[in-house]
């Protein structure tokens, strides 16, 4: 077995046996991603030498028996919407190609104490809106189960990496999703953390009150070690919030017996494939099996909210993206010799077609005349959301649903069509809405070989729990016996 | 309720976006079909209900009022496209 | 119809930049001047992915201007965004406060010819302030400088109660001095820490609707303020009685052509799509909290007018013209502390300090003595140590170098002569040398005994104890 197919723990217990140096580990990336990435383009730029002076630097250390992390000299994969100092952060927007952070983001902080080494940053749909990484300014990412088909959004490149072994795990954000589905999609677990556990500061903004910033890892004991690092209160970030620090691994416990899990019967239905649908009914027979119990509920107002999303993340990103501008950093237009034109032409040539979309969408629905019907609107029905959320988690543990309604679907498939593209996001968008902790966890593979996950819903600040039941279902199952084929890839 | 291509135009300059007549056509199109889907929200009753502020429930969240000076100036100007003298240059505004 | 027939009607909406020490969403300083783009970080910049986090410092310092303007308190408020691109502003939203201001409903009174008058006060909010745009003479364009971006404000928006140019100037030295007082706010105007923005509109008087305003934008000194109100009332005027109408539009005052200008840039598309903004949180003021600071404020002027008025016995113009400035105040206390002669301390501050000031076109938180150094003055003239007219010398001397009166007499050698031998002598002298005044104040004429001290006092500099003088001279010409 090579070394970059093993996942984060694996590697970890070998460094700390002395089986292996960080700079072998590091060295067998870089030549997987040479050897493969020109067929998938998850990254957007690699830090090849940064990320070998600091794999020797920590073999050195370790050497001479120096304290050092567990995660000291483990590679990882960023995406492009957060700040490394003194590297470039694109958020794959022609806005921000050369734009080099002068500050580092809270999460590279604590990535930074452990001495953790960047491979590279990841490619996303720009500033992280869209469903399948089409949205790119600068490449699609190609799903490494079938390279004709999208990795799913907006974090394609994270996900996709780490399927494809270009990194033993990457970084995501996800404001509607977009940790869940492209983790789906691509076969791999993909976590989004309650709002507030994880700091956003430095995550370049979509929508503030949705974005999450989590893991995406080839199985859910990765994901506990990284939500690990990820978590715990930052007072850089207003709504970080300040809760007791915990040790997700303790969760990792193979039992599920006596625990709940609703069924909403609104996502095994109507517009979801019926292969996922299966796919999502065998998992429920598992946890039955494995002595949970699994009872089928109703979660009406969920239909609510793509419209809500759509409504407050847009509003939102209108808002976040007014300081692209031109002035101060990124794109600048060479057309203009008055203000208002380096303002308008800078914004109109840096910004991609679905920003601008998304731009115009958030304007409209703050400016005067449309505020109450839609934006105040759409906070109230948040709250109708949350409420029924809340009624749900009186009654359940878990909720289980799909992460995305069909499997990967083809490049081109869905691009020029905005609205069907956002329905890609029916099952991922709610969690969101409530502020809540979801995780995709592949169970199978669909007649074309592409793999299905599984969504689990928690209650806000108990990942606990899912990742309990998520490492359960991982032990009592075979998915990680799949691999991508790299499939297709000719057109 | 379709989006006309004068409400198309006033939006873009609120946004500061320079539209392209094909862009102001499609943008108009798929704004109309969007906006129709949110508008799903209204037959929700939220007559008992209040509005989501902030994500979560924090609240009183204060920094206290000590100075801490982080980054050098070099670095916050390392991204001007233009920069004259440590400042950002800009055509002349009269204002 | 005639000017006089119409009345001016005034609200003023007054930006004061509080004295935190460091800006109200990031921890880089306020403090005035410095390099361009110095005092910056990160957040001030709008780099992507920054996020504000909001200074304690600055609920607790609007909260007080709250309670000292008779404001009530909201329990429950947020930060807003207000959305325009402008390079001055970063993130193209000014973070402020929409539709729940941490203050609201309050007052405060002024004085007028008519007597006192209650000015509403609509809402007190917070907000941050913009950067600053340098202009380059020779065309080449315009610089960003962001040491000013995210520096504090509170934003006082009254009631359009004002109605005279002179009410508009002692509503703004009223909410200068009480902020003073309670020192959140060093106010300067000249540095851009006290500016108003000036709605204006005229109606015929004994009507009582409002008619269309226009806002003059950024005033930032009294004088300016009076005479842009002045042209500003008499435009619109003038515009009505040729049968014109008023637009309501933002106008730049320019103090040197001495007119207002429309700002239409500023005017295009005014849709600023306020809305909560999602990076910061609900603010919760507890009771207690409220309690506490009203605890911690200090003595405000009209309750100190009161004290001065009825246990230290000043006149109503006396008390109103000492508590008008926190530093006019503190100095009378401290100045009669040392002396006990609160009225010749008064007295000292309204006319001699108070023209000097003038003189030297300085406001009272320039001077750089203090308290103790007026009440010595002040005991040195009651225990006839030196005279009024060295007193005024002494004084001069301690605007240009704040010591003790009583070294700067010893450095001068300006004590007083009390010793009557030594009087004595100079009287002789002088009668020897001006026969022709004895006899003028033998024949009647009082003058002539002015004049004689006159004299006396020119031989000695201006050091002799007066009364003695007078006295000796008066026992020698009635002999």
């Amino acid at each position: 077995m090579e070394l970059y197919e093993l996942t984060a723990h694996e590697l970890m217990d070998k460094l700390a046996k002395a089986e292996v140096t960080s700079e072998e580990i590091t060295k067998s990336y870089f030549d997987r991603i040479r050897e493969k990435d020109g067929e998938v383009k998850a990254y957007v730029s690699i830090m090849e030498e940064e990320a070998l002076s600091k794999a020797r630097s920590v073999d050195e250390a370790r050497k001479a028996g120096k304290s050092v992390s567990k995660y000291a000299g483990i590679p990882i994969g960023i995406k492009d919407n957060m700040c490394i100092t003194g590297t470039k952060t694109t958020c794959s927007s022609k806005m921000l190609e050369n734009f080099v952070a002068p500050y580092n983001a809270t999460v590279i902080e604590n990535l930074n104490k452990e001495d953790m080494v960047y491979l590279g940053k990841t490619n996303l749909d720009e500033f992280a809106m869209g469903s399948s990484t089409e949205n790119s300014a600068f490449f699609n990412t190609r799903n490494p189960w079938d390279l004709d088909r999208v990795p799913g959004g907006s974090s394609g490149g994270s996900a996709a990496a780490v399927a494809a072994d270009l990194a033993p795990w990457t970084l995501g954000s996800d404001t509607g999703g977009s940790i869940r589905q492209p983790s789906s999609l691509c076969g791999v677990v993909g976590f989004k953390p309650t709002y507030g556990l994880v700091s956003r500061y430095g995550l370049v903004a979509f929508a503030s009150s949705l974005d999450q910033i989590g893991p995406i890892t080839k199985d859910v004991t990765d994901s506990a070690l990284l939500l690990n690092l990820l978590a715990g209160h930052d007072e850089k970030d207003s709504t970080s919030m300040n809760v007791e620090k915990k040790d997700y691994t303790k969760a990792l416990i193979n039992d599920v017996k006596g625990m709940k899990i609703g069924l909403p019967k609104e996502y095994i239905g109507e517009g979801i494939n019926e292969e996922v649908k299966q796919a999502i009914l065998a998992v429920a027979k598992k946890y039955e099996e494995l002595g949970a119990t699994v009872e089928e509920c109703s979660f009406d107002v969920g239909k609510y909210a793509t419209s809500v999303y759509y409504v407050i993340a847009d509003a939102e990103a209108s808002s976040n993206l007014g300081r692209f501008d031109g002035i101060r950093y990124g794109f600048r237009s060479e057309k203009y010799d008055n203000l208002k034109d380096i303002y308008k032409n800078s914004r109109s040539e840096g910004f991609g077609p679905e920003v601008k979309r998304r731009i115009m969408i958030g304007t409209y629905v703050l400016s005067s005349g449309y505020y109450d019907a839609y934006y105040k609107k759409a906070q109230k029905v948040r709250t109708v959301i949350k409420n029924s959320y809340n009624e749900l988690f009186e009654k359940y543990d878990l909720l289980l649903t799909p992460v995305s309604p069909t499997t990967a679907f083809k490049i081109g498939e869905k691009s020029d069509n905005p609205l069907e593209m956002y329905l890609a996001d029916i099952c991922t968008v709610p969690v969101n809405i409530g502020g809540l902790p979801g995780m995709s966890i592949p169970c199978a593979l669909d007649s074309n070989g592409l793999p299905i996950g599984f969504q689990l819903i928690g209650k806000a600040f108990n990942e606990e729990t899912i990742i309990r039941a998520a490492y359960t279902y991982e032990q009592n199952s075979n998915f990680k016996e799949n691999k991508p084929t790299f499939k297709g890839g000719n057109n | 309720m379709a989006i006309s291509k004068e409400e198309v135009e006033h939006i873009a300059k609120l946004a500061c976006l320079n539209l392209s007549e094909a862009e102001k056509e499609r943008y108009a199109g798929d704004m109309t079909e969007i906006l129709e889907f949110a508008n799903m929200i209204n037959s929700v009753n939220t007559d008992e209900v209040n509005e989501t502020i902030g994500a979560n429930e924090n609240y009183n969240v204060f920094r206290k009022d000590e100075i801490v000076q982080t980054v050098d100036k070099e670095s916050l100007l390392q991204n001007a496209p233009s920069q004259e003298d440590g400042m950002f240059q800009i055509p002349k505004v009269i204002n | 119809m005639a000017r006089e027939d119409y009345e001016i009607v005034m609200g003023l909406e007054v930006h004061c930049e509080l004295s935190t020490k460091t800006k109200i969403f990031c921890s880089c300083p306020t403090e005035f001047g410095g390099e361009p783009n110095t005092h910056c970080c990160p957040i001030c910049m709008a780099m992507p992915g920054t996020l504000p986090v909001l200074n304690e410092k600055v609920v607790e310092y609007a909260v007080k201007a709250g309670l000292a303007t008779n404001c009530k308190i909201a329990r429950n408020s947020k930060n807003d965004r207000k959305n325009y691109f402008y390079p001055d502003l970063p993130k193209a939203y000014q973070i402020s406060q929409f539709d729940l201001p941490l203050c609201y409903e309050g007052y405060v009174n002024i004085e007028t010819p008519e007597g006192e008058k209650k000015i509403r006060i609509t809402r007190i909010h917070i907000e941050e302030d913009a950067g600053k745009l340098n202009h380059d003479e020779y065309g080449r364009g315009s610089f960003v400088d962001l040491n000013r971006a995210g520096v504090p404000l509170i934003e006082v928006v009254s009631e359009p109660d004002l109605r005279t140019k002179e009410e508009v100037e002692a509503y703004l030295r009223k909410l200068k001095s009480i902020f003073e007082y309670i020192e959140v706010s060093d106010c300067k105007m000249q540095e851009g820490s006290l500016r108003a923005d000036v709605n204006v509109s005229v109606r015929k008087k004994g009507t009582s609707d409002l008619g269309t305003r226009t806002e003059m934008k950024n005033m930032n000194s009294f004088r300016s303020i009076v005479r842009a109100i002045e042209y500003e009332a008499n435009r619109q005027i003038d515009v009505i009685e040729n049968g014109g109408e008023i637009t309501q539009e933002t106008l730049r005052w320019d103090d040197v052509s001495g007119k207002t200008f429309s700002m239409r840039d500023k005017e295009d598309a005014q849709d600023y799509r306020y809305f909560p903004d999602p990076d910061l949180v609900a603010i919760k003021l507890s009771e207690e909290y409220i309690e506490n600071i009203q605890k911690s404020l200090p003595e405000l002027p009209e309750s100190r007018k009161k004290r001065y008025l009825e246990d230290m016995g000043l006149t109503e113009k006396a008390a109103n013209f000492v508590t008008a400035s926190k530093y006019y105040s503190n100095m009378f206390e401290e100045a009669t502390e040392a002396c006990n002669n609160a009225k010749s301390v008064s007295n000292w501050i309204m006319s001699d300090i108070a023209r000097i000031l003038n003189e030297r076109e300085e406001e009272p938180e320039d001077l750089k003595f203090s308290g103790k150094e007026l009440g010595e003055l002040v005991s040195l003239i009651d225990k006839g140590t030196i005279s009024s007219a060295i007193a005024k010398k002494v004084l001069e001397e301690m605007f240009e170098n704040p010591e003790m009166p009583s070294k700067i007499i010893e450095a001068k050698g300006w004590v007083q002569i009390s010793d009557e031998g030594a009087i004595k002598e100079v009287v002789s002298k002088v009668l020897e040398a001006n026969p022709q005044s004895i006899q003028d104040y033998k024949a009647g004429k009082d003058k002539a005994l002015g004049f004689l001290v006159g004299q006396a006092m020119k031989e000695t500099k201006g050091k002799a104890n007066p009364q003695m003088l007078n006295k000796l001279f008066l026992e020698e010409l009635n002999k």
